[in-house]
């Protein structure tokens, strides 16, 4: 079985929305997040910095100071090679997770 | 991410946080700033973002914890845990503390002795490139000075090339007398190796003007400072050498005592220079292989190739002079006096670090099937852990600690241990009469060696039983206990284990059994000689500036004293004592011979000067013929005596009393009488023929009286000593039984047998503890399963049975494959220590009752744990 917790739920995301976009920073993230959930899912900043911190010494993200379009200064995160095989996983045991809650939903 | 990155986010803590500051803050600039373009209020926008963000300080923390705390925080906490977790179980601790200072103190030893011997004399960037040139026969290692004198000049290999010669002489400083070693080099010795003096100057090859022409000497600056109280004031002054005046014209640089590692020594001069009437024959004589020859790679030469140059110039060299015939030359490395010791020093060193390092890698053996034992006794615990949230990785990680905590702690014990041996052993001077020193100082590397051995055993200990943490089902374990299902594949890890330390322990306790039976053996060898019950006073006459010619006169008078004093059976004279310094050899032809070359000899054959009464005093027997007496002079036909290996290989089975040999040009030898064979220069040497000269007709200033008197060494010694010095009051001696003269042959086998018993030992008390901790621990764990069977009413013979099958079959196999293994090694422990060889049935029974002695002992008490169940009192207490 594998790790379905919430903080490998919040992995996913972020490692999704790095995917899909190439590089972002934290606020970044969150937006997305929530504007490709239709504003269903948000990703609480308390949870998100640590998460982005501990995947960097995971080694599945790398991150890189740049400025914004407005020209502020911020801190860019992108996946790493194992940041991809990571996602690759993740995604894979939340579609089980998935699969089996709704068994369990459907159970009656 | 690096090990670097999480290093340098600890060092640089504050910067670290400015960068995590700057982080969040930018974070929250941007949703005011999203905020304030959907047309909000800046400072309502601001409000939004930071109750948005929650509390900035908790997140800070968090996000510090993610980068930093996973690597030393962590580090600390498992070393925190393993010491709380040692401390808690003393027995273990203690016993895996005793066993790693006891392995990793030998390791330690062994390494630096190693490390003096081997690997830093090649460290020395004065020994860069730096050969000892040897001869290709083994055992052959000196050269003549005209052949060194060919081979510098004529090669095109060598940078430069020098020579020296190891000798005694009785050394006058003021009042003060000494018996010192010197070297007598080429003047280029010092320039060669780059020997910088400390004081004064050293000689230079420009100092060499023919024989004599230089009669200065350069002190060793250990010389200097022990013996004459670091007086600069002695350079430039003059000293008396065997009583001839020689001028001190330098201290050599500090530290330096020649290239030969173990020797010291308190002076050097040129090599054209002699204290001795005759002590420069052999400049000339290509004859006269006495020196030892060094040379220094020319840049972008390999050893090789200045190997094919030297053999060439050695053809060419033979062409020309016949007494070069069969020359060759070969390159070892320098540092033990040419290869016939160098080579088994190094071989026996590096052997003794072979099994050094087995005996840690059954301490490891030891300590992984007990740590096996205490992590499954915790299976329980590290199951709530695990339930808990830990990973097996953590768990994992934390044991190791334990594991990596205990053995640095051994490890850094066994090496102050190891060091404190080192230091004694620097101090010893196994023999007062040789310059011989064995200093070993741990330095770096051997630290560096010691840290790498005990991480690396705790890595190896702790790693082994680990297993068990990653394959066992823990909900299981949890549900069942400990003693589960999975107990029994458990054990057999451990088995293997136990089989593996004893098999280890075996080969070790069979390997010192080899060495002392073959040391045993050895000691009551014929030697051709009975050196018990006889005392030596050894000197050279020239110390008393005498001269070969004047010397049997002296050693007449000296036999003459000995023989009056009460109480001494016999009294001779020989040169030098077999089995000590000893046993040079000379070409022995036909008489009929008139080519004297090397080919065209019979044999090469051992010869020493002897005086009438030497074979009786030195238990000598004579097997036919008659003993010298003075009559054989130098006005007598020459006469020898021969002994048994001699006469059978010139002579076959015919009678050689009354026959003839020549040793070269001149008169040939008479055959007078024959004695028994004996061994001349080590005890594992083959039979050699050897002849033996009357003193008159072979004069040698080099004196051994040999007394052989039933009086203990106390009395005779002062009586001896009074009239030696009514001969020459001046002639320095050296008294000492002759079993203790025997000191430097049988000092090889006597370290080998020494330090193979220690190992020996340590295999032994380790194959105990492997065997009463795995006994112990089988018997512990199934108690109450006794105590349900003795209420059944099982016999203790069968409770004995179940308990201590598995210990005592790991036992019986173990003691087997590591006699095999014995037997194997000892093939190679045979070249060091005579007589050593493992095909002695009282070695297979000694060690067979060593093994079943050591597993009773390591039995018994968990057999007599058995035999005591009570079974009422077990079913209560669960």
């Amino acid at each position: 079985m594998a790790r379905n917790d919430l903080q490998g739920s919040l992995d996913l995301l972020v490692l999704k929305s790095l995917a899909q976009l190439g590089e972002l920073h934290g606020y970044g993230i969150v937006l997305h997040i929530q504007s490709a959930s239709d504003q269903l899912v948000s990703v609480e900043e308390g949870s998100l910095y640590p998460a982005l911190h501990r995947m960097e010494m995971s080694g599945w993200i790398r991150s890189e100071w740049k400025l914004t379009d407005t020209g502020r200064k911020a801190k860019y995160y992108s996946l790493t090679k194992s940041g991809r095989a990571e996602l690759e996983k993740a995604e894979k045991s939340f579609e089980q997770l998935v699969k089996g809650i709704r068994a369990i939903l459907r159970y009656a | 991410m690096s090990i670097f990155r999480r290093i340098k986010n600890k060092v640089t803590r504050s910067q670290h946080q400015q960068e995590i500051n700057a982080e969040l803050q930018s974070h929250i600039e941007m949703r005011i700033a999203d905020a304030v373009a959907g047309g909000m209020s800046h400072e309502e926008a601001r409000r939004d973002a930071l109750i948005r963000f929650g509390n900035q300080g908790v997140v800070r923390e968090r996000v510090t914890e993610a980068d930093a705390g996973m690597f030393w925080d962590s580090l600390v906490r498992d070393l925190h845990y393993a010491a709380r977790q040692l401390r808690r179980t003393p027995a273990f601790t203690f016993t895996a503390l005793l066993t790693l200072i006891l392995a990793i103190g030998a390791n330690v030893v062994t390494f630096s002795v190693l490390n003096a011997l081997i690997l830093k004399p090649q460290e020395d960037p004065r020994s860069k490139g730096l050969y000892t040139i040897v001869h290709q026969q083994p055992h052959y290692d000196n050269h003549s000075y005209p052949d060194y004198l060919d081979f510098k000049n004529k090669n095109n290999t060598f940078r430069d090339m020098a020579t020296y010669r190891l000798q005694r002489a009785g050394l006058s400083v003021g009042d003060s007398a000494y018996s010192s070693w010197y070297l007598r080099a080429s003047g280029n010795y010092f320039d060669m190796l780059g020997v910088k003096p400390a004081l004064g100057r050293v000689f230079h090859a420009t100092d060499e003007h023919g024989p004599n022409s230089a009669p200065y000497i350069v002190l060793s600056d250990d010389f200097w400072r022990t013996r004459l109280g670091e007086n600069p004031a002695i350079v430039g002054t003059t000293v008396r050498i065997n009583k001839h005046p020689y001028t001190v014209i330098g201290v050599a640089a500090p530290g330096f005592h020649g290239t030969d590692v173990f020797l010291w020594l308190d002076f050097w001069m040129p090599i054209v220079n002699s204290p001795d009437d005759e002590g420069s024959n052999f400049l000339s004589n290509r004859f006269m292989h006495s020196l030892f020859v060094i040379g220094q790679l020319a840049p972008g030469v390999t050893a090789k190739q200045a190997e094919l140059n030297l053999n060439a110039i050695a053809q060419e060299m033979a062409r020309i002079d016949k007494a070069d015939e069969g020359l060759s030359a070969r390159l070892v490395k320098p540092g033990l006096m040419g290869d016939s010791l160098g080579q088994p020093a190094r071989a026996f060193v590096s052997a003794v670090m072979l099994l050094s390092l087995l005996v840690l890698l059954a301490a490891c053996a030891n300590l992984a099937s007990l740590f096996a034992a205490r992590t499954s006794d915790r299976s329980r615990e590290v199951a709530i852990r695990l339930a808990i949230g830990s990973s097996r990785w953590h768990v994992l990680r934390q044991l190791l600690s334990e594991a990596v905590l205990v053995s640095v702690i051994g490890g850094a014990l066994g090496t102050i241990f190891a060091t404190a041996l080192l230091r004694g052993l620097s101090r010893w001077q196994p023999f007062p009469e040789f310059p011989i020193r064995v200093a070993v100082t741990p330095d770096a590397a051997v630290y560096l060696a010691a840290l790498v051995l005990s991480v690396g055993s705790g890595l190896l200990w702790g790693l082994l039983p680990l297993r068990q943490i990653w394959k066992t089902d823990f909900a299981q374990v949890m549900k069942t206990g400990a003693s589960g299902t999975t107990v029994l594949r458990r054990f057999a890890i451990r088995d293997l284990l136990l089989g593996t330390q004893i098999a280890l322990c075996t080969l070790l306790v069979t390997a010192s059994f080899v060495a002392l039976r073959g040391m045993q053996r050895s000691l009551h060898a014929p030697l051709g000689f009975q050196p018990e019950g006889t005392f030596l006073a050894v000197t050279d006459l020239h110390m008393g500036g005498h001269n070969d010619k004047s010397a049997p006169a002296i050693q007449k008078r000296m036999i003459e004293d000995a023989l009056r004093i009460p109480g001494v059976a016999a009294a001779g004279v020989i040169d030098e004592t077999p089995m000590g310094t000893g046993g040079s050899s000379t070409p022995v032809y036909r008489p009929d011979t008139t080519d004297f070359r090397q080919s065209n000899a019979v044999l090469s054959a051992k010869y020493f000067s002897i005086s009438p009464g030497y074979l009786e005093a030195a238990g000598t027997h004579l097997l036919s013929g008659r003993d010298f007496t003075w009559h054989d002079d130098a006005k007598a036909p020459n006469v020898a005596i021969i002994n048994a290996t001699f006469a059978h290989e010139m002579f076959g089975d015919k009678q050689p009393l009354g026959m003839t040999f020549k040793g070269g040009d001149g008169p040939p030898y008479q055959i007078v009488g024959v004695v028994e064979d004996g061994k001349y220069e080590s005890l594992t040497e083959a039979d050699w023929p050897a002849m033996f000269f009357p003193l008159d007709q072979a004069p040698d200033s080099d004196t051994t009286l040999v007394v052989r008197s039933q009086l203990p060494a106390a009395e005779l010694m002062p009586q001896l000593r009074e009239g030696l010095t009514r001969i020459d009051a001046e002639l320095p001696f050296v008294f000492q039984s002759w079993p203790d003269g025997m000191a430097l042959v049988l000092f090889p086998a006597r370290v080998a047998t020494a330090t193979l018993g220690v190992m020996g030992l340590f295999a032994a008390l380790l194959a105990v503890t492997g065997v009463f901790g795995m006994a112990m621990y089988s018997v512990s764990k199934r108690f109450k399963e006794f105590g349900i069977r003795v209420a059944l009413g099982a016999q203790s013979l069968q409770l004995m049975r179940t308990a201590l099958a598995r210990p005592v079959t790991m036992l019986l196999i173990g003691s087997a494959v590591g006699l095999i293994l014995g037997v194997v090694a000892s093939e190679l422990l045979a070249q060091i220590v005579y007589q050593a060889t493992p095909r002695d049935p009282l070695v297979f029974a000694g060690v067979a009752v060593t093994m079943t002695v050591l597993g009773l002992l390591a039995t018994w008490l968990p057999a007599r744990r058995t035999l005591r169940v009570q079974p009422a009192r077990l079913l209560r207490d669960e």
